[in-house]
């Protein structure tokens, strides 16, 4: 997993609640056996046009040459829906390190955090503040410090994350590292009666 | 103070806590399935591990298999590579398959209950957020990401934050028409499609005692559609009774035992829920959604509400948005509106009891002709129990095509989708955008409400039809 300290980048704002995982990776492209490749279906059925690549849906902010950046900024429950890990790689994959929003579903806070993709969730207010930014609009999210800045004004919140989460990201060690290393202890529990 | 039923389970089943971070929590089953499971065998294999306790991991194919010809090899080349790649990663790990052609084959969440291998007190997961349905049985059951697929292959073990806790209690006797997929729609709607995130749902209270185990794995399965981690109820003579005699259900001196033990498994008195939810059963009525998320449902004789009645924006503009999306107007009825296609299958209303719900009320009548009704049994022994009941006979003179056991139009992996812009009644549990198919308009209902819009061809208050 790639560590994560500090991202300093704009922003692609998509100002819709609810953001289950099947819009985020429709079902059909779920039948790759590895994790690369799936950005170029990201949002798939937003982006396009009746799945043809060659008709962007104008409107759609990932259509528009007018956002980039490293960091998603989304409506509140992000992520509900369906378990499928695909959801984060391929947010991954498109470019994506930090998703942003005042919500985030169980599941993908889970796989987005086993994968090194930042999910910063900060209040609707701040929320709200960011998707009244310009385009040209700079984000900084710093892990160490749980920060979340708007760059222009100074407008920062603090952001929560497990402590021991946190540690993982900014080192790039991922739970089965950690699984490994107590496996006689997992041994020894097995061997307890019941 | 007394301890839940959720805390009963998962303190048992804690290796150790770390400090300031999740516990360390012991998985007894997992479940694996063709579409979350290749990039985790691949990981295992990039580390030179091998599968820890491979006796602890059932694997069936469910998610993108075809529901007809099963027999032959699977056309979409994708699908019978992932379905492939299954069948080598259990024979390299000694893990038991239940692939196509098993007569144990099945949605991952009906087999897993029918083959007994779901128990009270257990922890079980699987790369999927239905695992909830496990729940029905007393049970720590939730849905994972391949990572956690991988970890729990690799140590049987997962690192997770312990949830709060939430306890629904649905009190007093159903109305008639209504069953168990009309109170957890009921229920979502009234709670929204994130009301439970961060927690995980014990469903008491008279009206959930009253349900068979099938109606209760209804419940928990939905669990996950309003944020939850997961849903349970504490088992009682009803889980007992469905258990017995199952294929992996203990038996003999082992079942007494496991008896004594599962009749333990209950909230005490003073137990302490992070947050309590009241309904009464009195109020549900059998339910519909009409927008994008399962939070959005109206009893059949509802009307969909007008965005300009809601005081909050940003629901105003899902509404709208949702609306849009549907086709639909807001403030006017679901019932009378015609729909095109029929859904009776997912891991949500597959089982043997809700076939025997549908063919009671379709018994002697005959689709609507501009419906397409399509019923896939949730596995191969809830199909060969159709066919032994005479069910599939009922279906055949109704004009429904019974299909093979698999997700199916669920999710749309595999050819089983809703054409663009039309509408399906469907016994799912999603409506969101293009779950169907791209473009399909899906309306999540209970089997009856389903059944009755097939024999008339339009969204029906089933009580109508009820004699």
């Amino acid at each position: 997993m790639q560590a994560i300290h500090t991202i300093h980048s704009r922003f692609v704002p998509l100002q819709i609640e609810n953001i289950d995982t099947d819009q985020i990776i429709p079902a059909r492209f779920l039948k790759a056996t590895t994790k690369e490749g799936f950005g170029k279906n990201l949002f798939r059925d937003w982006r396009y046009e009746n799945d043809d690549e060659n008709r962007p849906r104008p409107g759609f902010a990932l259509n528009d040459p007018g956002y980039s950046g490293q960091i998603l900024v989304a409506g509140k429950n992000f992520g509900c829906g369906s378990s499928r890990e695909h959801a984060a790689w391929s947010l991954l994959d498109y470019g994506f390190r930090v998703v942003v929003s005042s919500f985030f579903a169980d599941i993908f806070k889970s796989n987005a955090l086993n994968n090194g993709l930042l999910p910063v969730q900060v209040s609707d207010g701040f929320l709200q503040r960011i998707f009244a930014l310009g385009s040209s609009a700079t984000l900084t999210v710093n892990l160490e410090e749980q920060s979340i800045a708007i760059d222009a004004t100074g407008d920062m919140e603090r952001f929560a994350i497990n402590p021991y989460k946190k540690t993982c990201l900014l080192h790039g060690y991922d739970d089965l590292d950690y699984l490994l290393s107590i496996k006689s202890a997992i041994e020894s529990f097995e061997k307890q009666p019941a | 103070m007394g301890k839940t039923l959720f805390e009963k389970i998962w303190e048992k089943h804690i290796v150790r806590t770390i400090a300031d971070g999740p516990d360390v929590l012991y998985i007894d089953k997992h479940f694996i399935h063709e579409v979350t499971s290749p990039q985790a065998f691949a990981g295992l294999e990039r580390r030179g591990l091998k599968v820890f306790r491979p006796a602890q991991v059932v694997a069936t194919a469910d998610h993108n298999v075809p529901t007809i010809n099963q027999h032959l090899p699977i056309s979409d080349e994708l699908s019978r590579n992932q379905v492939e790649q299954l069948i080598r990663n259990c024979k390299a790990h000694g893990i038991e398959l239940y692939g196509l052609g098993h007569p144990y084959q099945g949605i991952v969440h009906v087999i897993g209950p029918e083959l007994g291998i779901t128990q009270p007190g257990m922890t079980i997961v699987c790369g999927d957020s239905h695992t909830s349905t496990h729940g029905a049985f007393g049970s720590i059951a939730f849905g994972i990401g391949t990572s956690e697929v991988e970890m729990v292959l690799a140590s049987q073990c997962l690192l997770q934050a312990r949830p709060k806790l939430m306890r629904i209690r649905v009190e007093g006797s159903l109305n008639r028409g209504v069953v168990s997929k009309d109170i957890i729609l009921h229920i979502i709607s009234a709670i929204s499609s994130s009301g439970a995130t961060g927690y995980f749902v014990e469903f008491a209270g008279s009206a959930i005692r009253s349900l068979s185990m099938e109606a209760r794995m209804t419940i928990c399965n939905m669990s996950i559609e309003m944020g939850a981690r997961g849903g349970m109820i504490a088992p009682d003579q009803t889980t007992f009774d469905y258990l017995e005699g199952r294929r992996f259900a203990p038996a003999g001196r082992d079942w007494d035992q496991k008896l004594e033990e599962w009749k333990r498994l209950y909230s005490d008195e003073d137990a302490v829920f992070d947050k309590e939810v009241s309904i009464a059963a009195g109020d549900i009525e059998p339910m519909i959604t009409y927008g994008t998320n399962p939070g959005l449902g109206i009893a059949i004789n509802g009307l969909i509400p007008a965005p300009e009645t809601i005081p909050d924006e940003s629901e105003r503009r899902n509404i709208v948005k949702a609306l849009n999306y549907m086709g639909l107007e807001a403030g006017k009825p679901l019932k009378g509106m015609p729909v095109q296609h029929v859904f009776i299958g997912s891991c949500t209303n597959s089982r043997i009891e809700d076939l025997r719900l549908v063919a009671g009320l379709v018994k002697g009548r005959k689709k609507n002709e501009g419906v397409k009704v399509m019923i896939v049994p949730g596995s191969q022994q809830v199909a060969a129990q159709v066919r032994e009941e005479g069910l599939d006979k009922i279906f055949a003179e109704a004009g429904f095509e019974v299909r093979q056991p698999g997700c199916s139009a669920c999710l749309g992996m595999n050819e089983d989708k809703i054409p663009a812009g039309e509408y399906c009644i469907s016994t799912s549990n999603r409506n969101f955008e293009g779950r169907q198919g791209a473009g399909a308009r899906t309306l999540l209902a209970s089997p009856l409400t389903a059944a009755a819009a097939a024999i008339t061809g339009v969204v029906t208050d089933i009580r109508e039809l009820l004699s």
